[in-house]
């Protein structure tokens, strides 16, 4: 039988490895560095579940109710269901991992996380990604060394060769030798999200060039929901990118501020009394763009106020990092802070067994679409990508055909890399266009803009500004404002025309968008 | 303005040679990994005497210490290219790649025995791990090792082929450890005291090298105590 081949070794990843070697199916792990370099490290506040550790009554059904409302509306009911259903055996799969999730008497404690009323983020400090990471890492490990999984690190994923509508595997680059060699079989995408679109403007990995995207898209991958990208509150400039800075930070009592009159001003807890800080992340990242572009102040985070036994057994990486980028001890003072791209919750469009439009394609964790709607609750990615994956796997695993062909019907074709001129000039345009606040005028306008970039020799280059316009025309078509697409021409929600899911697929040379029902089971055709 | 001085080399078999290169740092905050950054961004890189130059290559991901990849040879010390703050250096810097590993191309390396060891050593768990309360600390530091290689590089015991793997194993054999099965014990504790306990040379040279910051002797402290003297958690 041929072996499922994976692309990318990040939670998501790992846990499609995982699955498909519980249930005796070998996998080939893709990645263009090792696990351990994965975005999912970087993953710092927790993982939700309602396991009802914290006597506050809480409940799967109440975390589908969140999610769905923090997503205002746009996920697909059913999907979160299951999401949250599986979220406390997932835990419990981590904790029986070995990871070191915080305990009290052999119990794991939960935090509070924006949006959410009850405290169910699971946690290891603000290192929760890495904790995971490690533990499934591991466990891979396991069926890497019975040949079950087996791993192609620094291999980079060029493209896939699809034949009348059906996947008949991948053609990938070794990166260390430049060898490029065609591997068969049904293949689950896990490769992140779209920052490579963002360089310099988000808190992910840089290793992320968004050609992956581009090119899966050019080949005729459907794609759903890319205008809501999501600004976090709270990041910092840093080198070459943004820093995040967990939402950890205000779920143990940090809070935010401006200077008015001389004196703090907590304007989110004004404003919003109930949950205050902790408000979904889009809403709190609209009223630090706001307050600061109508007073022209700075907004700071105020962590002041933590205890010594918060920073000490909850925070104490987080207060280490700041003090090393940032010069500033949170505990002491102040941090400035704006709103930076930290997820996509589009992607891939994806039906409920995480099944793409292209028979035999598979798409899990942040570069498909899928839980989040218009906008995520934190600590609901890390779930999202381990339930995906195994999701992914599940399907995959039970659509394995008998025979595969060997020889691909596609072959690759081979470019040079982008240049980082091109990168720059394509996030430019993308950042007039995609901004916390949106118009028509700026969507029109950063669409011409690609359109006057002078045609380039590199396809690949090509193929960026495609999916780049694919992305605007996403945002342009959506006129309303929901979650994270938040424009000023058109304010309001608007559920009749726009409670659906924005589809965008490239055939016959174009870019086609069109709104579908929300979450429809089965193929996208 | 600051000098880099870089040891190049395009391929595992080609020679190496020292190549210097021009920055004008950007911010003070400015690390190795802007300049790399920066150099590989520009449109037709030149060296300081202005001849053509290939991009670096070199690898990196997260940019802020969390993932390991720029681990590199920086005036003599292995760290992390993302926390090295030129501000911290004299006006020239040099950079090489790790010496235990084999080059790929420039500065980036082949780290894959690494991984090899931990597949060899087994480590992972055979059924589900033994978590009690008190395990959870060390089992917390123990999941933050990064797999850079920093820790082999300075280490006069590990040698890519030998039977020591080194704190780059101790460390995650620890996460292990604390939380080992009993089922597990056997195995596990005689793999530890093999390639690990008997051959560290105790020279601490590794201390203070983790770009985690990893307490290495708290972290050895407890591996001993349970694979040696079976002081299990």
């Amino acid at each position: 039988m041929e072996r499922i081949k994976i692309i990318g070794a990040g939670l998501a990843g790992l846990s499609a490895a995982i699955r498909l070697a519980e249930l005796g199916i070998h996998s080939t792990l893709i990645s263009i560095q090792p696990s351990e370099r994965a975005q999912s490290v970087m993953a710092e506040g927790g993982i939700n579940a309602a396991l009802n550790t914290m006597g506050e009554d809480d409940s799967p059904a109440q975390h589908a109710a969140d999610t769905l409302k923090a997503g205002v509306d746009l996920a697909d009911p059913e999907a979160v269901r299951g999401l949250a259903e599986h979220a406390p055996e997932i835990l419990n799969w981590l904790v029986n991992l070995g990871a070191p999730l915080s305990r009290k008497k052999g119990v794991v404690i939960q935090r509070n996380f924006g949006g959410q009323k009850k405290k169910r983020t699971a946690y290891a400090q603000s290192s929760t990604g890495k904790v995971l990471m490690t533990a499934l890492i591991d466990e891979c490990r396991k069926y890497e060394a019975s040949a079950v999984v087996h791993r192609l690190s620094h291999h980079e994923f060029l493209s896939l060769s699809i034949r009348e509508g059906h996947c008949e595997g991948v053609w990938v680059r070794d990166d260390y030798n430049g060898e490029t060699f065609f591997l068969s079989g049904p293949v689950i995408i896990a490769c992140g999200g779209l920052n490579g679109f963002f360089p310099g403007m988000t808190t992910g990995t840089t290793s992320n060039t968004g050609n992956a995207a581009a090119q899966l898209f050019s080949q005729g991958v459907a794609f759903a929901n890319l205008e809501f990208i999501q600004y976090h509150p709270t990041t910092v400039k840093i080198p070459e990118k943004r820093m995040l800075i967990s939402e950890a930070a205000r779920g143990e009592g940090g809070r935010l501020f401006i200077t008015r009159d001389g004196v703090p001003f907590y304007f989110m807890e004004e404003k919003y009394p109930e949950l205050g800080n902790l408000m979904p992340r889009d809403v709190v990242s609209r009223e630090m763009f706001n307050i600061s572009r109508e007073t022209g102040e700075q907004v700071y985070l105020d962590m002041r106020g933590l205890s010594k036994q918060i920073w000490k057994e909850k925070l104490e990486d987080l207060r280490d990092e700041i003090i090393y980028y940032l010069t500033i001890d949170p505990a002491k003072d102040p941090v400035p802070v704006s709103p930076g791209i930290h997820y996509f919750m589009g992607g891939i469009c994806v039906d409920r067994s995480h099944r793409t439009n292209i028979t035999h394609l598979y798409a899990a964790g942040e570069c498909a679409c899928q839980y989040h709607g218009a906008n995520r609750l934190g600590a609901n990615s890390t779930l999202g990508a381990i339930y995906g994956g195994r999701v992914a796997a599940e399907t995959a695993a039970a659509e394995m055909p008998g025979d595969f062909p060997v020889a691909p019907s596609e072959k690759v074709i081979f470019e040079e890399s982008v240049s980082a001129l091109h990168t720059h000039q394509l996030r430019d345009i993308l950042r007039e266009g995609l901004g916390i606040l949106r118009n028509e005028d700026e969507i029109r306008q950063a669409i011409t803009h690609i359109d006057e970039m002078p045609v380039s020799s590199n396809s690949m280059e090509e193929k960026r500004k495609t999916f780049a316009n694919a992305i605007l025309l996403s945002a342009l078509n959506r006129r309303e404002s929901r979650g994270a697409h938040t424009r000023t021409d058109y304010p309001q929600k608007d559920d009749e025309n726009f409670r659906k899911t924005t589809v965008v697929r490239y055939f016959n040379s174009t870019i086609h968008v069109h709104f579908e029902p929300i979450g429809r089971e089965g193929s996208h055709d | 303005m600051i000098e880099i001085l870089i040891l190049r080399r395009e391929n595992r078999n080609a020679k190496p040679y020292w190549q210097r290169f021009t920055y004008e740092p950007q911010t003070s905050d400015d690390t190795l990994a802007s300049v790399l950054t920066a150099l590989n961004a520009r449109e037709d890189l030149q060296d300081a005497d202005g001849n053509p130059a290939a991009p670096i290559r070199w690898e990196c991901s997260c940019l802020q210490k969390k993932c390991g990849a720029c681990a590199m040879v920086i005036d003599g010390r292995p760290r992390l290219a993302c926390g090295a703050r030129l501000s911290e250096f004299k006006k020239t810097i040099r950079v090489e790649p790790l010496r235990k590993f084999p080059v790929v191309a420039d500065l980036m390396v082949d780290r894959s025995v690494m991984f090899q060891n931990l597949k060899e050593l087994q480590l992972w768990f055979e059924s589900e791990a033994n978590g009690k309360d008190k395990a959870m600390p060390i089992a917390y530091q123990s999941s933050r090792c990064l797999q850079c290689g920093c820790c082999l590089e300075v280490c006069p015991n590990f040698r890519p082929d030998g039977k020591f793997t080194g704190m780059a194993s101790a460390v995650p054999m620890t996460r292990v450890l604390a939380q080992i099965p009993d089922t597990q014990k056997k195995e596990m504790t005689k793999a530890y005291r093999l390639h690990v306990y008997e051959g560290c040379g105790k020279s601490l040279s590794c201390r203070n090298i983790c770009p985690a910051g990893l307490d290495i002797d708290e972290i050895l402290l407890n591996s001993n105590a349970i694979a040696v003297w079976k002081r299990f958690l």
